[in-house]
């Protein structure tokens, strides 16, 4: 029987102290208030002063209130009877089913040994041209979707998790909205994933600091997975939200802020979730996909700069579309040599081409006469949009690489495409030569 | 000497102690079976503060912290090379080996093997008069010569009393007998242990450093030039290529050992190199690439305090090479992490933050890491050089930020990396007009300076091409801004995927920068903007066929050949 404490000392944001003895370093506790209870965990000793970040908030908890410590640390349920199910931020069933008690495993174990990494080399397919063929996902990549508020970005991770050869699909949502939240359900469940899917769900109207444990919550649970030689695609939306809570709670703490109020250990802590990403030798995967919105469209942002030195990579969606320029996934070159001889070939030449067709567009917007040439690029611009970069279009890579030679052939003649001539004469689609 | 926990916050835990306790000396945090590791770095009466090289996850207030008196340290001695440690000189393999996928808290592992044997052979014999850093035998390691050294901080003359026999001898064994001037006896052995953040100085004299290092990437040796025992910078946003230009480095450098730091960067980055090396061969040697590498992988994801660690270690080891008489180059990748990482701790300790929240030591820090790089001249006479280049990875990409400008303050090469030419696939995607070095490159300076100008007056004109369009340029402009374009495309950059375009050396730097000279230098008479952009493209296009061929072969005289007869047709030699 742990003891009660019920002697609250402070109140300050969502960080309380009490008055305790031998309390471990991130033990987690219950606190007890007319309001219910709520977890919390122990971030800072100083002598037998305890504070504790109170995850449902410290909205009415009162002096009196109960603290109890439960002698360990964060833990999440581990077993396949999670599949199909939705919990919330804390670990709790969202769903109506029960609650699971047992293989409990600690979250936000140690890291992984980089000796015992491997170089990755197998492609995901998702049958998104944008991706596929232009930038192909790597099981045990960690690729961001930088984003504003109000593109489709929930939709496109949602896509992405369909498509996707993986296992299991870990969705890990952090202040999302509820009406997101069930269309990704909704989405799971049409497309029949919900069966192989986990969903850790806090949702904007929950406690900010619950959304903190989610990324955790996830990865851990992945872990085991992987080590169980399952490939997880890990879904986290959105980052932006978690660095915000982290935020949240340093300022609480009076840390020096170091740029627009973000902690000095924004990059550690994205880093420490990121990292998680893996291809065990021997074992499963996990790789992820978390949408980061951009305040402002601003890259430059600390939670966007952050993210893109730590992750492989970043895809921009913007106007409902991944944008060719910018997007980029470092790992593609690990992959794209062994998929089809002249993979490499089209993904750099038409994004050349188009390069070139967005500098005609300029010309002609800014009232340049149009050369034939101008006139070709800017018909050339036209269908890749439509064949390529358009997010409904839904082909395996093999037909969105004979989609490219039949565009560059009703665009242009071979020569013009600056494609070495042995790939020509072996792809250019007959009769257009 | 012990102590006890008083207060945890984050990686920092407070202790009380009765008796002395020593800054920057290491304590292990005791928590049953568990001992972990943690450095004091601020003292205040009864109270230590230790950052914890671990997760404070699971310490209690009370629990007993042990004080070792000794600063943090590494070993050195034979054995080193091949070596991937982390930043507290825990061989990774071998963790791996013994744990398994993960890196459990509070292991430590020998960093040099205590079982090896290594063939011993004396070079000094007794009565022989030695300083610190002399060198009194030497084991054979891969291709070197590794000398068994008088530790660095053994002050005064010593007499050699005895000397350990040719043959198999231990790291732990003695290698001779010395005598200081009060007549004490000290035992010098195969490997001894240096504190990571004491540079070391048991050297005779330090020189200005002239030699260039080349790196084989042209746009590095000929225009901003790296000297061995020099220092350089590579500052940049991310995804401009950073990493790829280290990789590419520490493969091609022409130095004996190259040390590579990650630090808190991605654990995907390294591995690469840990499993590429091992199968590449270094072309000065034909040897295994892995043999004379060190990695230091200390990368994101590991705890932030032992990488702060991690710099100081790497530099340890280079200098420690150095001191062998070797030119040791260290990449350290990145070092912004390393500067957050001490931000962190600065934050922890409650100080008045500078600039970004950095504490108001970062500059000194820096430059303090910097000034270990040098070239000097050791008590046996030879010399040795260690050379630093840092990666920056400032926040926003912008410069202005205090680790970009303190960084740039004590280096002597600035090669900033810029978003526009990387997004416009010029790699390697140094600015060729912002970067800039204080030291003397392979190819001759008046063509290195007439390339200069013309990259600056192309760009003069492409600018006022954006606003006044082609048609408002004149032909003459023109032309110098296609020049200025040619020179860009086939000589600043490289391609990094085609083998022989990859590496291009000193002697064909200065060739291939003669030629391009004469074209640059020449006039041209065309009729008209089209005619030259089309002589350009064509003259382009032969250029970059003869970078991906060998030189001398018939093939490269050939295109050569082409070239000629192409600038024959078009040069105006009245």
């Amino acid at each position: 029987m742990r003891k009660i404490h019920n002697k609250v000392l402070s109140v300050t944001g969502n960080v309380i102290t009490v008055k305790a003895e031998d309390v471990a370093y991130e033990e987690l506790a219950t606190v007890s208030s007319r309001r219910g209870s709520s977890l919390a965990q122990v971030i800072k000793l100083d002598g037998d002063i305890v504070s504790l970040q109170v995850f449902a908030g410290s909205r009415g908890v009162s002096t009196r209130d109960e603290v109890e410590f439960l002698g360990h640390p964060m833990q999440a349920a581990f077993s396949t009877d999670m599949l199909g199910r939705v919990f919330s931020g804390n670990g709790r069933p969202r769903d109506n089913g029960p609650d699971l008690t047992e293989h409990l495993i600690p979250v936000a174990g140690p890291p992984v040994n980089p000796a015992k990494r491997i170089i990755p080399r197998r492609m995901i397919r998702t049958n998104i041209p944008m991706i596929d063929v232009f930038n192909s996902l790597v099981a045990s990549q960690k690729l961001p979707v930088f984003s504003v508020s109000g593109e489709p970005y929930n939709a496109l991770l949602a896509r992405i998790a369909l498509q996707a050869e993986v296992d299991i699909i870990m969705l890990g949502g952090i202040g999302l909205k509820f009406d997101e939240y069930m269309k990704f359900r909704l989405a799971l469940e049409e497309g029949g994933a919900l069966a192989r899917s986990i969903l850790f769900v806090h949702t904007a109207a929950d406690p900010v600091v619950e959304g903190l444990m989610v990324p955790d919550l996830c990865l851990a649970v992945a872990e085991r997975f992987a080590l169980d030689g399952k490939n997880v695609l890990v879904l986290l939306t959105d980052m932006t939200n978690f660095a915000d809570a982290l935020k949240e709670i340093a300022i609480t703490m009076e840390q020096v802020p170091s740029n627009r109020g973000y902690p000095g250990d924004l990059y550690s802590q994205l880093a420490a979730r990121y990292e998680k990403a893996v291809d065990f030798e021997d074992a499963g995967s996990i790789t992820i996909l978390a949408a980061t919105t951009m305040p402002g469209d601003d890259v430059t942002h600390p939670v966007p700069d952050n993210t893109g030195y730590i992750t492989e990579g970043q895809l921009y969606l913007r106007h409902g579309r991944i944008e060719p320029f910018g997007s980029l996934s470092r790992l593609k070159q690990l992959v794209n040599g062994k998929t089809r001889k002249d993979h490499r070939a089209i993904m750099d030449g038409m994004i050349r081409l188009y390069a070139q067709s967005r500098e005609s567009e300029e010309k002609r917007a800014m009232g340049f006469r149009m050369s034939p040439w101008d006139e070709k690029l800017l018909k050339y611009g036209r269908r890749f949009e439509a064949g390529m970069m358009d997010l409904s279009v839904n082909i395996p890579l093999e037909k969105a690489l004979d989609l490219g030679w039949a565009i560059l052939a009703d665009c242009f003649k071979p020569e013009e495409t600056g494609l070495r001539s042995e790939l020509i004469e072996e792809f250019w689609p007959l009769g257009t030569k | 000497m012990t102590g006890h926990i008083t207060g945890i916050n984050g990686n920092m835990i407070t202790a009380s102690f009765e008796g002395a306790v020593t800054q920057n000396e290491v304590g292990y945090a005791i928590r049953g079976e568990e001992r972990l590791k943690a450095e004091v770095i601020r003292i205040r009466g009864n109270n230590a503060f230790l950052q914890i090289f671990e997760s404070a996850k699971g310490l209690r207030v009370g629990d007993p912290i042990e004080f070792t008196g000794e600063l943090l340290s590494v070993r050195l001695g034979p054995g080193l090379l091949g070596q991937i440690y982390d930043g507290l000189q825990n061989p990774l393999p071998r963790i791996a080996e013994r744990y398994g996928y993960f890196l459990p808290r509070g292991v430590s592992l020998d960093a040099l093997d205590p079982e090896r044997t290594w063939d011993f052979k004396p070079l000094v014999k007794p009565g022989d008069i030695v300083r610190a850093g002399a060198f009194l035998g030497s084991v054979p390691e891969t291709q070197f010569r590794h000398h068994i050294l008088v530790p660095f901080d053994w002050s005064g003359e010593y007499t050699v009393e005895s000397v350990r026999p040719a043959g198999p001898a231990r790291i732990q064994d003695t290698a001779a007998g010395l005598r200081d001037s009060r007549g004490e006896l000290r035992e010098c052995r195969l490997a001894f242990d240096w504190p990571i953040k004491i540079p070391i100085r048991a050297y005779r004299e330090k020189f200005l450093p002239v030699d260039p290092l080349t790196t084989k990437v042209r746009i590095i040796d000929t225009f901003f030039p790296v000297a061995k025992g020099g220092t350089y910078c590579i500052p940049g946003p991310f995804g401009a290529g950073k990493t790829v230009l280290q990789q590419i480095t520490s493969r091609n450098a022409d130095v004996d050992i190259v040390i590579i730091a990650a630090c808190g960067e991605r654990a995907g980055e390294i591995v690469e190199t840990m499993r590429e090396f091992p199968t590449l061969t270094d072309p000065r040697t034909g040897r295994s690439l892995m043999e004379r590498t060190i990695i230091i992988a200390n990368t994101s994801s590991m705890p932030v305090a032992a990488r702060e660690a991690s710099v100081y270690t790497a530099a340890t080891l280079g200098e420690y090479y150095r001191q062998q008489g070797l030119d040791v180059l260290l990449l350290a990748d990145s070092t912004s992490r390393w500067a957050q990482a001490m931000r962190e701790v600065s934050g922890r300790l409650e100080e008045i933050p500078g600039e970004e929240a950095f504490p108001a030591y970062l500059e000194s820090r820096i430059a303090e890491f910097y000034e270990r790089a040098g070239l000097v001249e050791l008590e046996s006479g030879g010399r040795g050089s260690l050379t630093i280049g840092g990666t920056v990875s400032p926040a926003g990409g912008n410069f202005e930020e205090p680790v970009t400008q303190a960084t740039l303050k004590v280096v002597g090469a600035f090669h900033g990396l810029s978003r526009e030419r990387s997004d416009a696939r010029r790699y390697p995607a140094i600015h060729p007009l912002d970067s800039w070095s204080k030291y003397a490159g392979t190819v001759s300076e008046s063509i290195v300076h007439r390339a200069r100008a013309v990259l600056a007056k192309g760009a003069e004109i492409h600018q006022m091409m954006m606003v006044v369009g082609e048609e408002g340029t004149s032909l003459n402009d023109f032309v110098v801004y296609l020049k200025s374009e040619f020179l860009d495309s086939v000589y600043l950059q490289q391609n990094a995927f085609d083998p022989v375009d990859a590496a291009t050396p000193p002697e064909r730097q200065q060739r291939t920068a003669e030629r391009i000279d004469g074209i640059l230098g020449s006039r041209f008479d065309f009729e008209d903007k089209e005619k030259a952009r089309g002589f350009f493209h064509d003259l382009r296009r032969l250029f970059l066929d003869g970078n991906a061929l060998k030189t001398d072969t018939p093939a490269f005289t050939e295109n050569e050949r082409a070239v000629a007869v192409l600038l024959e047709g078009a040069v105006c030699h009245a």
